[in-house]
């Protein structure tokens, strides 16, 4: 039977608006406002999953984002299924379900649970140890370890949830909204600051909110009367947004931080749909406020896992905010006054309150005596030596703490409980701080870093810059204010604050048993079943570094990053070794602060957005007539053309044959088109290209290779002069974006005395390329009036003219080897300028034809592609293109690299032909070439950089760069492949038609 | 994630920009008067240090200007800013 732990009605849940919700396929009842947990809680459950190594059972410990235990798996089985989500922040709705994670078949009966009777077989490191030999049985490890870790599972079926990012721009950020946050964003925007306040809770207020003790007054009022007022004020202050349920992911340098706006998660499904789930907020502030709070530490004592025992300001909360008992005999263990405060809510709640053991001598405190006043009995110097109950505590031993700490005497006495709250002092939050890249140091008094270098505009305030006191807070939150924004005066100058607060304490990192360490169960993190043991074990095995012990130990490094225990974990190590904890330091906090799904994390950035693409202005021709397209950086181009269910093969033979024996169209739109003009423009391309410019005529086109300044070929293309100063430069495709950088780096920084202005064109401009024998009785047809005489319109050469009324640009260039034209004309033409073409072609058979096409025919003429036949070693003398070199030019990009002893060496790898001996074996591309086949090891010669079957020329042609390659021709060499050697001889790279007697065909 | 401060626009996210490598690294004017070790000085020999370190950065999804600054790669602090071809600061 599940009793009902609900104590007293909160103003924060609306017992009118009952809640059903599924736990492990159990239904239970919550009401609006209830987290999982809370509800949870209120039916009297605490075992709610498995830890990750020992499968231990484990239950709810804190209120808050750093739960280590309570991780569940949110709607299992439905397309917005969520993993690793702490039920402490899920905010319970109407058909809300959850299960436990990592328990196999149910948290109730684990099968790993033999683990944790394994235990003393698994110390840390232990995966490290046993699993690497033999290499070989890794795999058989790693199926039993893959199946037997594992956290939660992922959905397998569509996000069906839209996710968006936005960008934040404001004075100042503010995170946290508790009593620091609020007071410092209400006073920051009274004085025109444009602020942001963020809280990841649905509410405002901390733990102040409920801070009903009687011992401190603000104003006459308790801290929760006052804080509200406060809050309530917020609402009419301009320049202020407020965003709850928004958790500040990471702060990066220069103020920029990344926060998760949570936006329809704690809705039922049917009010989910076409909403924003979680938006991604990129903020720059110019200043921030840090108020991120402190979290309280847990004590470190043997089996302080177990169901029931919790954070004693945990507890506090759940009665206080959610009107939750979390137990019935109700034990604190504490070495400070905050598990008092915690009592009292209990004890003014009606809750029973057993005992509290502290492992202080004695406190004088108000609110001490006020706990002794009650009647709950305390135990002073005394410390929890174990404690009982498998799925549920039950009982606790204390004994007599030594008078140092690191023993216990006299005899033990047991105490049955069913909660036991742990408070071993207060954290302060200082992940994001460390993010930012500020520096932190140890407080030797208070046993805790603090903020001390900032290295941006921020400032810590309340518990996470060490004030503790609501006195302290607000007296140092209102110098802070006034000196870091600069004003004069702040409505906190006048507040008055009563408060009976004491910080006494008494620190011991790893309490004792009456056991020897070996035999206890001391949890220091506890998501990841690191003990106190396994880290003195690092240390005896030399481990020193606190970065080391982290990783070997896997201490922090679950999913809750150790928020509860990294602290202990540097006090044993300090300890341990006698260092103190400021020469220790910390592990690095890194972002995510708590872990964020992926689809904040792409935003809108996913389908069809996720990797953007470019299509050229003819692409929807190309897929009318059934092109299949292949990605050229990030253009979407058209492969080849199959008819009648035609293979890749069969497609690109037949195009290639039909452009050489009448005509081919190419849509050659995405080619690089960058416009040079100034009158230093002939001299800008000299520097450029490796061959002379000065002397080419307006109306001419050339074909330039550029190099980077080590000597090696960069990118290549034509460049023609439309005037005396205007050039029109094409890229290749996928260098164009690089090729215009590189252009403007050198002019804006080497050759600032240029007049020459770049602009690029690439998209302006719809490019179709007319080629085959006949290519120019097609564009005779559509442009009836220019005279396409070798005479008036030779190879190279360009021409203005209209198509109609459209205004192209022609140039007289091949990259075929056959007659052909480039025909441009304004890219929303191109559609038109291709139909035409294809129209008037029809009589000639024009065949369209795609990149792989393309690609045969150039290398059919031996022409090279940047980036096929090249891969950033290759200089123009590799490429046996000395040709293009220019020597009269005094210098060039790349000149003086070609001189280098390196660059001069004759056995580089230089580009040569390849015929297979067998004229229908076809290379394979990257194909390694040896000359030897009996060697050991085998010396590698080169590779084959284009291969295909050339229907022109019915046999198998191929690229390749070979070492030496240059006089190698007519040798024989080998390609050796899997299952045979294939014989090749070295050739000329021009297959076709060697003495270029089709350009003018 | 860096808030540079372009010359030519004003304060932009670092995602505008691409860095450039060292600065102050003038292209010999007679290249083919230097000898190998000369040229390869020139070509291949940078400085990684840390602390101040003199680059070039390029607002190349803004006004595509270079520009130097000055960091230091310590902690990324940017302690200057200036345009090519004026004097680094001191
Ligand atoms: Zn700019």
């Amino acid at each position: 039977m599940t009793k009902n732990l609900r104590v007293k009605s909160s103003e924060y849940i609306d017992e009118t608006n009952r809640i059903s919700f599924k736990f492990n396929g159990k239904t239970y009842h919550g009401f609006k406002g209830d987290t999982l947990a809370s509800a949870l809680l209120a039916n009297d459950v605490h075992l709610v999953g498995r830890s990750f190594k020992y499968h231990r059972p484990r239950g709810i410990m804190t209120s808050g984002s750093e739960e280590p235990n309570a991780i569940v798996q949110v709607n299992p089985g439905t397309n917005r299924t969520e993993p690793n989500v702490r039920a402490t922040e899920v905010e319970i709705y109407e058909g809300l379900e959850a299960s436990s994670q990592n328990c196999w078949p149910s948290v109730e009966f684990d099968i790993g649970g033999i683990n944790n009777f394994l235990s003393p077989f698994f110390p840390a490191g232990f995966y490290y140890k046993t699993f690497m030999w033999p290499a070989s049985f890794w795999e058989k490890y790693e199926f039993f370890i893959r199946h037997s870790a594992g956290l939660g599972k992922s959905p397998t079926s569509n996000d069906p949830d839209i996710y968006d990012h936005r960008n934040i721009h404001c004075d100042v950020l503010v995170v946290g909204a508790g009593i620091s946050g609020i007071l410092a964003a209400k006073n920051a925007a009274k004085n025109n600051f444009k602020t942001l306040l963020v809280d990841e809770k649905n509410e405002l207020g901390g733990s102040t909110i409920f801070e009903n003790n009687k011992f401190n007054k603000i104003d006459n009022k308790t801290p929760s009367e006052w804080l509200k007022k406060e809050i309530e004020e917020l609402k009419n202050i301009k320049n202020l947004e407020i965003k709850t349920r928004t958790s500040v992911a990471a702060y990066h340098q220069y103020n920029y931080l990344l926060a998760r706006e949570n936006l329809t998660d704690h809705l039922e499904a049917k009010d989910k749909t076409n909403k924003i789930r979680q938006r991604l907020l990129k903020i720059r502030a110019k200043k921030v406020i840090l108020a991120t709070g402190a979290l309280e530490r847990p004590l470190i004592f043997n089996n302080n896992d177990r169901p029931g025992i919790m954070l004693s300001s945990a507890i506090k909360k759940y009665s206080e905010f959610y009107g939750v008992a979390c137990g019935s005999k109700n034990v604190f263990f504490t070495n400070n006054d905050s598990a008092y405060e915690s009592a009292l809510s209990l004890y003014n709640k009606g809750i029973n309150v057993e005992a509290i053991i502290d492992i202080r001598e004695q406190s004088e405190s108000k609110i001490v005596k006020k706990v002794k006043e009650a009647g709950i009995k305390v135990y002073w110097s005394h410390t929890i030596v174990d404690t009982a109950g498998y799925k549920r505590l039950n009982g606790i031993s204390i004994m007599k703490l030594s008078n140092d700490g690191t023993s216990v005497t006299g005899s033990k006495i047991s105490i049955s409980c069913d909660c036991l709250g742990v408070a071993g002092g207060w954290t302060p939050a200082v992940h994001l701080y460390t993010q930012s890249g500020s520096k932190l140091k140890f407080d030797e008094e208070k046993q805790i870093f603090l903020p001390n270098q900032n290295t941006s505009q921020q400032i810590s305030v309340g518990s996470c810059g060490g004030d503790f006191k609501i006195d302290e807070i607000i007296k140092n939150l209102n110098q802070k204010l006034k000196d870091n924004l600069n004003i004069k005066e702040t409505d906190l100058d006048n507040i008055k604050v009563e408060i009976d607060q004491e910080n006494s304490k008494r620190n011991i990192w790893l309490l004792p048993s009456d056991k020897p360490l070996g035999k206890t169960k001391p949890f220091v993190d506890y998501q990841n079943d690191a003990t106190a043991k396994d880290i003195k074990l690092a240390l005896r095995e030399g481990f020193r570094s606190i970065e080391h012990v982290k990783r070997y130990t896997t201490t922090g490094m679950g999913t809750d990053q150790g928020k509860l225990g990294n602290m202990h974990a540097l006090g044993i190590i300090a300890d341990t070794a006698g260092v103190k904890m400021g020469e220790l330091g910390t592990t690095t906090f890194r972002p995510p602060y708590t872990p964020l799904t992926f689809g904040t994390i792409v935003g809108r950035n996913v389908g069809k957005f996720f990797d953007i693409f470019r299509r050229t202005p003819i692409n929807d021709w190309h897929v009318e007539n059934k092109a299949e397209f292949e990605n050229v950086g990030q253009w979407k181009r058209a492969w080849y053309y199959p008819i009648n269910g035609e293979t890749m093969h069969q497609a690109v033979q037949r195009e290639s044959k039909a452009a050489r024996e009448s005509a081919g169209i190419l849509d050659a739109s995405t080619l690089g088109k960058i416009d040079i003009q100034g009158s230093d423009a002939s001299e800008f391309l000299n520097r450029v290209y490796t061959n002379a410019w000065s002397k080419l005529a307006v109306g001419k086109c050339r074909y330039g290779l550029m190099l980077n300044e080590d000597g090696m070929v960069y990118d290549d293309g034509v460049t023609t002069r439309l005037g005396e100063n205007h050039y029109i430069m094409t890229t290749t495709t996928g260098g164009a974006a690089n090729v215009l950088g590189k252009l403007e780096d050198y002019l804006q920084t080497e050759w600032p005395e240029l007049d020459v202005y770049l602009t690029s064109v690439t998209d302006h401009y719809a490019t179709a390329s007319l080629c085959g024998p006949n290519s120019k009785n097609i564009l005779k047809k559509i442009i009836p009036d220019l005279d396409l005489s070798d005479e008036n319109f030779p190879h190279m050469s360009f021409k203005e003219a209209h198509i109609g009324n459209i205004q192209c640009r022609i140039m007289r260039i091949s990259f075929t080897g056959e007659h052909s034209y480039e025909i441009n004309v304004q890219a929303s033409y191109g559609k038109d300028l291709w139909e035409k073409c294809i129209e008037a072609g029809k009589e000639f058979n024009i065949t369209p034809y795609g990149t792989e096409t393309m690609h045969l025919l150039r290398a059919e003429k031996g022409f090279i592609i940047v980036g096929q036949d090249t891969d950033g070693t290759m200089t123009p003398i590799d490429l046996q293109m000395d040709w293009i070199v220019s020597k009269k030019k005094y210098d060039f990009i790349g000149k003086r690299s070609l001189y280098r002893s390196d660059t001069m060496r004759e056995d580089r790898k230089q580009l040569v032909g390849l015929l297979t001996d067998d004229p229908n074996i076809v290379l394979e591309e990257g194909a390694q070439i040896v000359s030897e086949l009996n060697q050991s090891p085998v010396e590698m010669l080169g590779h084959v950089t284009s291969s295909y079957f050339s229907p022109n020329l019915k046999k198998s042609i191929a690229l390749a760069v070979v070492r030496g390659g240059k006089d190698m021709m007519g040798k024989k060499l080998f390609v050796p492949m899997e299952n045979k050697n294939i014989n090749v001889t070295v050739a000329n790279p021009v297959f076709y038609d060697e003495k270029n007697e089709r350009l003018n065909a | 994630m860096f808030l540079i401060n372009c010359p030519y626009c004003g304060e932009r996210d670092q995602q505008e920009f691409k860095a450039g490598g060292e600065a102050h690294i003038e292209r010999p004017k007679q290249p083919t008067e230097l000898s190998d070790d000369e040229w390869a000085e020139y070509l291949f020999m940078r400085k990684n240090i840390k602390g101040i370190q003199f680059e070039r950065w390029n607002h190349v999804h803004g006004c595509r200007k270079w520009f130097n600054m000055v960091r230091d790669t310590s902690n990324d602090e940017i302690k200057a800013i200036y345009k090519m071809g004026e004097k680094p600061p001191a």
